[in-house]
């Protein structure tokens, strides 16, 4: 069922590279990550830091990094065949997102490379970041603030109305740990939920629905909290925005490739659909510029997951699968590859 | 009406259904006759539909047609006709607009909040008083919910760091502060504040209040003054009525126990909080956040806040949702027509 033998999940390190008598193991980064993690991380590692080397990253792998056993990726920097092709000693991967669709699974498996992920640490944090888009979507709270500091209510008189959020029929687009806390915190505020997913969840009270289709015909919003696979990819299309309908809002907290960008963006100039909350987008930091005029769009730069609580959990995460990985013990957020 | 009492149930001949049905028909038309006359002043342009359903039923007079300078001639003009004021938030019925209405018998009230009602006026002529409970709960919970996740989530700057370009330029936005799991102080926990509370509860807040009493129903931590309450939460919602008790109630020292990692949510009225200490404490640093949607002196709001990022600013929009604004308005008709046709108030105050 899964490509990696067990052994990997464990990440053999038993070799003693990396880590002679007191010297600290190395672990090659690609970008300066966050200071807090940095600082966290210089402490306890000897850290490869391309960025601050005036030769080309090539060059820099190839004179540094050939004996490198461990890499930290942040800010989803993409893991693919070549970069693994010049990590030739390279036997773990920790990525600090929850998310995984910018490292190449396969190729990691193929070459016995165990690979760690920030497991459900970020899932309250989004979750609350998911329901806080929508209510400023349905009730334009960005939209009437933006009104208020141009000095327009005194000038123009009140905002027009919003939408209720109560008995709004929510739909989630994966139940897993984030759909399932957005689900319970939408469920106090009087919505009904219905779901769809990779299966059915009997323990749920969830409706559920075989097809994003389906489950958007029968939905007044789309919450969308899956993972971004090839099954995945452009799962909100166009048939999908028509399903939903004009009034229907979707709200955006996964990847921004699980949505047709070109056709919602199309969809919310003919008012074919009612709004949008996105933190995610398909080419990351570009942004259509359609989107900046609209009252009925709320746009956030990939930050659901930014919160000070989680930085230094993020850190204490990062840090143990490490010293796990360094230590021949058990990952504590193993990314299993399923074949 | 005892218009059919039991002791014509032996005797339902066709004669004695005709001159049933014939008597319904005389009171029905005699309501719509007497609503049509009944003179209603709706004090500001609250909602078109409630304006045209109140144009339609009764005789309307919009206050809003005479010029301010000219409102007591106004209302002189058409005291004998007026029986009724539909009031809101902006404008209610003041002693001195009670007094020039001889004829006032009920003021309907556009929300939940009634410090521009002169309750006091109304006892002492008689005047009945309704209001629109229970509808407004749900979106003004919602709305001090997302007002507490807009503020410390910095959700409208980031929104407007992305449309100016920033995200390109500059790079990511800054770490933000999280919402769940913080403690979430409530003054007053009438309806709206239970509703408030119950929804911060799905976000593992733990929950505390201030209220005129404990509330033995609950087993949330009670505080009885507001002080102790800012001191042992991180967000604070008000949601009290404004009274002479409550004006100001958030002031320099409660702000100050708030502190600079607390947030201020105001979803009651603007005279509660003490707006120049506020300003001064946002900007001092003195206090984390704030998201506001109502002020002091309504429709304007102190530029000073405009500038920063750690105050959401949004305007008087607490009920203001479709179907909220036709519940409400449909409540005020209803209460009109009972009182028009004699029959119990649905909502009323007194």
């Amino acid at each position: 069922m899964f490509g990696l033998p067990r052994s990997h999940l464990m990440a053999s390190g038993s070799e003693s590279q990396g880590r002679r008598g007191t010297e600290r193991p190395q672990v090659l980064l690609l970008r300066r990550p966050l200071s807090v993690l940095h600082e966290a991380l210089s402490a306890r590692f000897q850290l490869l830091r391309p960025w601050e080397s005036p030769v080309p990253f090539d060059r820099f792998l190839a004179a540094h990094a050939a004996g490198v056993r461990a890499l930290l990726v942040t800010g989803l920097t993409p893991v693919d065949g070549p970069l693994l092709d010049a990590l030739p000693a390279l036997r773990f991967i920790v990525t600090t997102s929850s998310g995984v669709n910018h490292i190449d699974l396969a190729e990691c498996a193929r070459r016995g490379i165990a690979v760690a992920n920030a497991g459900t640490i970020f899932s309250l944090d989004v979750a609350e970041y998911a329901v806080g888009l929508l209510i400023d979507v349905l009730r334009r709270v960005s939209a009437s603030d933006r009104y208020v500091r141009r000095g327009l209510w005194p000038r123009a008189g009140d905002y027009p109305l919003g939408s209720k959020l109560g008995s709004k029929r929510v739909g989630i687009v994966g139940l897993g740990s984030i759909g399932s806390e957005i689900a319970k915190r939408l469920e106090a505020f009087g919505c009904s939920i219905s779901y769809f997913s990779r299966s059915r969840k009997p323990q749920v009270p969830y409706t559920y629905f075989p097809s994003v289709g389906d489950l958007a015909a029968e939905s007044n919003v789309l919450v969308l909290s899956c993972a971004l696979t090839k099954e995945t990819y452009h799962i909100i299309n166009r048939d999908v925005m028509s399903a939903l309908g004009k009034d229907g809002i979707i709200i955006n907290v996964g990847r921004g490739a699980l949505v047709d960008e070109a056709e919602l963006v199309k969809h919310l100039m003919q008012g074919e659909i009612g709004g949008a909350g996105l933190d995610v987008f398909e080419h990351e930091p570009a942004v259509p510029e359609e989107l900046f005029c609209m009252d009925n769009v709320v746009l956030s730069a990939h930050f659901a997951v930014h919160t000070l609580e989680m930085s230094s959990e993020l850190c204490q995460l990062m840090i143990a699968n490490l010293n796990a990985f360094f230590s021949d013990r058990p990952l504590l957020t193993p990314v299993l590859v399923r074949t | 009406m005892g218009v059919m009492d039991g002791s014509d149930s032996d005797n339902r001949s066709p004669l004695n259904l005709g001159g049933y049905l014939a008597i319904q028909w005389t009171a029905v038309h005699w309501v719509e006759r007497a609503m049509e006359s009944f003179g209603v002043l709706l004090a500001a342009r609250i909602d078109p539909y409630l304006e045209a359903e109140l144009d339609r039923r009764f005789k309307l007079f919009r206050l809003w047609e005479s010029p301010p300078a000219q409102r007591r001639e106004f209302l002189r003009e058409n005291a004998e006709a007026i029986r009724a004021v539909v009031g809101s938030p902006a404008l209610g019925a003041d002693a001195e607009m009670i007094d020039l209405l001889p004829r006032l018998e009920i003021v309907a009230n556009f929300g939940v909040g009634l410090d521009k009602v002169d309750l006091r006026r109304c006892r002492d002529r008689g005047v009945r008083v309704v209001y629109t409970p229970d509808v407004v709960t749900d979106d003004t919970a919602d709305l001090a919910i997302g007002l507490a996740i807009a503020a410390m989530r910095r959700i409208c700057d980031s929104d407007r760091y992305l449309k100016d370009g920033s995200w390109k330029g500059k790079g990511d936005y800054k770490l933000t502060s999280k919402f769940s799991g913080k403690t979430v102080g409530i003054l007053g926990l009438g309806r709206i504040g239970q509703a408030v509370a119950k929804r911060a509860e799905g976000f593992g807040c733990p929950i505390c209040y201030c209220s005129r009493s404990e509330k033995r129903h609950t087993s949330y931590k009670y505080y009885p003054s507001v002080l102790e309450l800012a001191a042992n939460c991180q967000v604070l919602v008000v949601a009290c009525p404004l009274t002479e008790e409550t004006r100001h109630i958030i002031n320099r020292e409660v702000i100050d126990a708030l502190g600079p990692k607390g947030v201020l949510v105001n979803v009651g009225r603007g005279p509660h909080v003490d707006e120049c200490e506020l300003v001064s404490a946002l900007h001092d640093g003195r206090l984390g956040a704030a998201g506001l949607d109502v002020f002091e002196h309504e429709p304007h709001v102190p530029e000073r806040l405009f500038g920063l990022d750690n105050v959401i600013l949004v305007p008087h929009i607490g009920t203001d949702t479709l179907e909220t604004s036709k519940a409400m308005a449909d409540l005020i008709l209803e209460n009109l027509e009972a009182h028009v046709s004699n029959r119990p108030l649905p909502t009323p105050v007194f």
